[in-house]
């Protein structure tokens, strides 16, 4: 279990090595305002605190805990919290100690996102159930299988934030989903479900808003600006589950697909598990397989070992064969444009590309290069296969990286 | 024993990719001059083909002479050189001498693509640099047109295309004016359906509108053309000629013969949507296709030639970095200000 799963600063360990832990006990305490509390997601014993490879490579702390063989697993109901009595602080502090993050993908706090500043009004819930990857299927199956935790969950939100009407956005390839979704509206419940177009990244919060309300988030603004508190619906269930059943995030939906995947599932997976076990439970790889993605296959981290963790951000398993992974020749940017058309931002990539080859980063900073969110559509629209994505990320991450010159 | 994890790649996101590449966009381009291509054939016979193969065959021996060593077969491989050959020899008369037609070939390419850095790095239409060079360099024989075999058959060939580098032909062979030409020069107007059907005097590829419109029809299909430039050098051919025709009907053409007269289509499909040398902006497109459809009135009715459209492309061509500096795309999340 690394302490730092989430956006910000890790979180502190409360337990030490050779002490005994409860499924759902709390074995991290937050570092920091954006920071989170972390469970253990097993009973059993923490073997070691110290540093462990973590999924970018990097060695990061980490709490190492063996499940008991013979415990039953099954957490002894922390009972459920009344949080209807709960002021707005206490509340967010409850969202905080039970490790709750976005749960889509970018895993920022979700207390951070529910602390707004005085004099800021949030007007809508917009609850997102657009997906935001293709091959990942978790909020489709979560709508589908838990609507009641999803509906509490949102109402819940709903109230402490004081919002006016909650908005549920499904992409119109699930008609299912939309359908449950309705059947569950109660009478009198301002809960709207509005079905959009499939378009990736939609699932992007500031992209689901101009869906949604054909409203631009200025760039440099969050949704709440413009009075909208947007979260993903895992993140909405992880709510109640907290609230309604004292379940604190300890587990996530996870989707296990790709070519190279014997039998591509969706899994509640416990935090922490290794991506070996998760693997070996769907039947193992196929023949071929050479990479395995952590997330989307547009914004997903490759991995180098089967034994980094899941985390709490983490949505999908995916693994790829040789046929996905070949190189293919890079052409020269005939300046077609259709990096242009695919820009969700309207950037302009070819431009940006061509700058980061040459190494021009601050020239790029003209060029809005910090307005990327790297969905990566350029990359796939490019017929020439320029890496444009990665290019910009290069950039990105020299000129934030980039140690001033000394005086 | 224990079972070895695969070697696992680290390739970054996203590993997924659309189907179209760089290659076969070009590829496309060259299907969908085929019905135009035929229609030269069936229309001029034997010397089309031997025009267009002229063209190819230079632009491809200029290709592979002038590539990297390393890179050689692969510079051939991604077509640009049989597409520029190809458009190249579209423009051209089908009486042009053969060799007139392959040294075009080798200039398109040598100059027109490969001086500047090679395939994506050039400023100007490599084709319609070839067909320059030809007619500053061979006025006469770049003007002289001829009819349509006819009666002659498929296999008679033009006395002009045998001519001998140099040896100065005589040019004999029954010129007949293009309709452009005949419009200008004697107030006489074509049938429209001739203009449609091909049935013109004129270059290889620039007499059957139809057709060319089919391909272009088939490219915007595939999304290989930026429909913003065709359609606006269209329409403002069309909107410039019937103010036109409001003025005096009898001296201006009417908007449809614009449309279909000269190498108008060909040029506003295939060569102003060249993806190298027009805007990668959609606001940057509108604004080149406006500018190429208005210098294409202005040198056809105002200026001294019969056609401007390889002039008005190339002049746009000129001015597409500039119009790519100015049309930077609105920034999401940034009002109008970026």
């Amino acid at each position: 279990m690394p302490l730092g799963q989430h956006i910000g600063v890790p979180a502190q360990a409360v337990v030490s090595a050779g002490e005994k832990v409860r499924r759902g006990q709390l074995i991290a305490k937050p570092g920091g305002f954006v920071s989170t509390g972390l469970h253990s997601p097993v009973t059993g014993t923490v073997r070691e605190i110290g540093d462990f490879r973590g999924v970018d490579g990097r060695f990061a702390p980490a709490i190492s805990i063996e499940a008991d063989p013979f415990a039953t697993q099954k957490v002894d109901g922390n009972s459920a919290l009344d949080w209807e009595s709960m002021s707005l602080e206490e509340f967010i502090e409850a969202v905080q100690m039970a490790g709750i993050v976005g749960m889509g993908g970018a895993a920022f706090p979700a207390h951070v996102k529910l602390s707004v500043p005085d004099g800021v009004k949030i007007r809508h819930l917009l609850i997102n159930g657009a997906e935001c990857e293709p091959y990942l299927t978790t909020d489709h199956r979560l709508m589908l299988e838990r609507p009641e935790a999803l509906f509490e969950g949102a109402e819940i939100m709903r109230q402490k934030l004081g919002a006016e009407e909650t908005i549920i956005g499904v992409e119109m390839n699930k008609p299912d989903a939309i359908e449950t979704l309705r059947q569950h509206i109660k009478p009198g419940q301002p809960v709207r479900i509005v079905p959009l177009k499939v378009k990736y990244p939609q699932g992007a919060e500031k992209m689901m808003i101009k869906s949604v309300f054909d409203v631009e988030v200025p760039a440099g603004q969050l949704p709440r600006d413009v009075e909208v508190n947007v979260n993903n619906v895992g993140t909405i269930v992880a709510i109640a589950d907290y609230f309604l059943r004292g379940m604190p995030l300890i587990e996530r939906v996870v989707t296990v697909a790709g070519p190279g995947v014997t039998y591509p599932a969706n899994l509640i997976v416990p935090l922490g598990t290794p991506v070996r076990d998760v693997v070996k439970f769907c039947g193992g790889l196929k023949p071929g397989s050479r990479e395995i993605i952590m997330g989307g296959p547009m914004m997903g981290r490759p991995i180098a070992s089967l034994d980094v963790p899941i985390l709490k951000g983490c949505s999908g398993v995916l693994v790829f064969t040789d046929e996905q992974t070949a190189r293919q020749k890079e052409y020269p940017c005939i300046k077609c444009g259709r990096c242009l058309e695919a820009c969700p931002y309207f950037l302009n990539p070819s431009r940006l590309a061509r700058l980061s080859k040459s190494r021009m980063f601050d020239e790029m900073k003209a060029f809005h290069v910090f307005d990327c969110v790297e969905c990566g559509c350029c990359t796939f629209a490019c017929p020439s296969h320029i890496p444009i994505v990665q290019l910009i990320r290069t950039a990105k991450d020299d000129l934030t990286h980039r140690k001033e010159p000394e005086a | 024993m224990k079972k070895r994890d695969p070697d696992l790649l680290l390739f970054h996101a996203p590993l997924l990719r659309q189907g179209m590449t760089t290659p076969k966009a070009m590829r496309d381009v060259i299907y969908a001059l085929l019905p135009a291509t035929g229609a030269a054939l069936w229309f001029f016979g034997l010397s089309a083909a031997l025009v267009l193969a002229s063209c190819i065959a230079g632009a491809v021996l200029a290709e592979w002479v002038f590539a990297n060593r390393e890179e050689r077969g692969e510079s051939l491989r991604d077509s640009t050189g049989i597409l520029t050959g190809l458009l190249l020899g579209l423009t051209l008369p089908p009486g042009l001498p053969l060799w007139m037609a392959f040294l075009g070939g080798v200039v398109a390419i040598s100059l027109g693509k490969i001086i500047w850095g090679g395939l994506g790095h050039n400023l100007f239409n490599p084709a319609l640099l070839g067909r320059a060079f030809l007619l500053a360099t061979f006025p006469i024989a770049m003007t002289t047109w001829v009819p349509g075999t006819g009666d002659g058959g498929f296999f008679s060939v033009y006395a002009g295309n045998l001519a001998l580098p140099f040896m100065q032909s005589s040019f004999d062979a029954m010129s007949s004016a293009t309709p452009l030409g005949m419009m200008k020069f004697e107030q006489q107007v074509t049938p429209l359906t001739d203009l449609m059907f091909g049935r013109t005097g004129g270059s290889l590829g620039e007499t059957s509108g139809i057709l060319l419109i089919l391909g272009g029809i088939y490219l915007y299909l595939r999304r290989d053309l930026d429909w913003r430039i065709p359609i606006s050098i269209l329409l403002t051919v069309i909107v410039f000629s019937t103010v036109l025709t409001f003025f005096d009907a009898t001296r201006f053409p009417t908007p449809q013969f614009s449309i279909f007269s000269g190498g108008l289509l060909l040029g506003a499909i295939y060569m102003a949507t060249d993806p190298v040398t027009s805007p990668v902006t959609p606001k940057g497109a509108w604004i080149f296709g406006i500018g190429v459809g208005l210098l294409v009135m202005l040198i056809r009715v105002f200026g001294g030639l019969p056609e401007g459209v390889m002039y008005a492309i190339l002049l746009m061509n000129a001015a597409t970095p500039l119009i790519d500096r100015y049309t930077q795309p609105r920034v999401f999340g940034r009002g109008g200000d970026s």
